[in-house]
């Protein structure tokens, strides 16, 4: 059994999906840092394409919740709804507290929801819960 | 014989005295850059400009991302400056559609919340309570104070990565190792 950054054999890949090309470049600079590849893109219609060709791969999606065209719920909502890819963990990010927001996304079966800014302690807490 | 010596002896003091003056001034450049780089990092914070997720950001800087925070300002200021130009747009629009233009400050708020531009977001924050008040007035004004927060930090950071630059990579070891 593997931990994260256990060289490339053992490596874990996590898709990270935000519509902001800051944010982007900062959850894949923490997710990095903590020794996981990462590939980020820009909408959940992309996550979904790379999910179609690498779904054995990624090991963890992280997405914000407000995006254009497919919010994070909907994109985690179809992940949980594909017999192939409902076992990947879902991880929701949002700038914005909205308790409602939370238990909807919880309930469909987020791992967890982050508030950002997202913290790179955020980041290492659900990653080592997450990534076993 | 002693003239002879006497210069042989004062050109050898002048090349110790000179290469002595190698060595010394670039580390008294250094230690003055350093000092400048301190000062400006410290301003920024105690102005209020930047807040600790700028340090969290610093934090993930390594061998093999030594640049990561220029590169992320760099996109930040892309954004923004983008954001900044969309707002006026809106703003001048007739009629106004506050929704779109609280979108559009939304956006720009939470960018700067990602690299802790802490004045931008507090200014963002205000301008969204005048958007959902639909107070024009209070729109405006807020929206004049995000643009000044804007090229302010957007010049102190341009000095602050200057400054980063000419003291290079060993500064960043004497740092971590603090």
């Amino acid at each position: 059994m593997s931990s994260v950054g256990d060289g490339d054999g053992g490596q874990r890949h996590v898709l990270a999906v935000d519509d902001s090309s800051v944010d982007r470049a900062v959850i894949a600079g923490i997710l990095r840092s903590s020794k996981l590849r990462v590939t980020a893109v820009d909408s959940g219609k992309r996550a979904l394409e790379l999910l179609g060709l690498e779904k054995k791969d990624v090991s963890m999606i992280i997405t914000d919740y407000w995006m254009p065209e497919m919010t994070g719920y909907e994109l985690l909502k179809r992940v949980k709804e594909s017999s192939e890819l409902k076992e990947i963990p879902v991880v929701i990010m949002s700038s914005e507290n909205v308790p409602n927001r939370i238990t909807r996304c919880l309930e469909e079966g987020a791992e967890e929801f982050l508030l950002k800014p997202i913290r790179p302690s955020d980041v290492s807490r659900v990653c080592s819960r997450v990534l076993k | 014989m002693a003239l002879a010596s006497h210069r042989h002896i004062s050109s050898c003091l002048c090349s110790i005295h000179s290469s002595l003056c190698y060595s010394t001034r670039p580390e008294m450049e250094r230690s003055s850059l350093q000092r400048q780089l301190a000062n400006l990092k410290k301003s920024l914070f105690d102005q209020g400009n930047l807040d600790e997720q700028f340090d969290q950001l610093e934090e993930l800087q390594d061998d093999a991302s030594p640049n990561f925070v220029e590169e992320v300002v760099t996109l930040f200021f892309r954004d923004s400056s983008r954001l900044v130009a969309n707002i006026e747009q809106a703003i001048e629009k007739s009629p106004r559609d506050y929704g779109s233009l609280d979108a559009l400050v939304h956006q720009l708020k939470d960018s700067a919340s990602s690299i802790g531009a802490a004045k931008m977001m507090k200014e963002c924050t205000v301008f969204r309570e005048y958007c959902d008040k639909r107070n024009l007035e209070g729109c405006l004004r807020s929206f004049q104070k995000v643009k000044k927060e804007h090229s302010t930090l957007r010049l102190k950071l341009e000095n602050y990565f200057q400054l980063l630059r000419q003291v290079g990579p060993a500064e960043k070891a004497t740092r971590s190792g603090n």
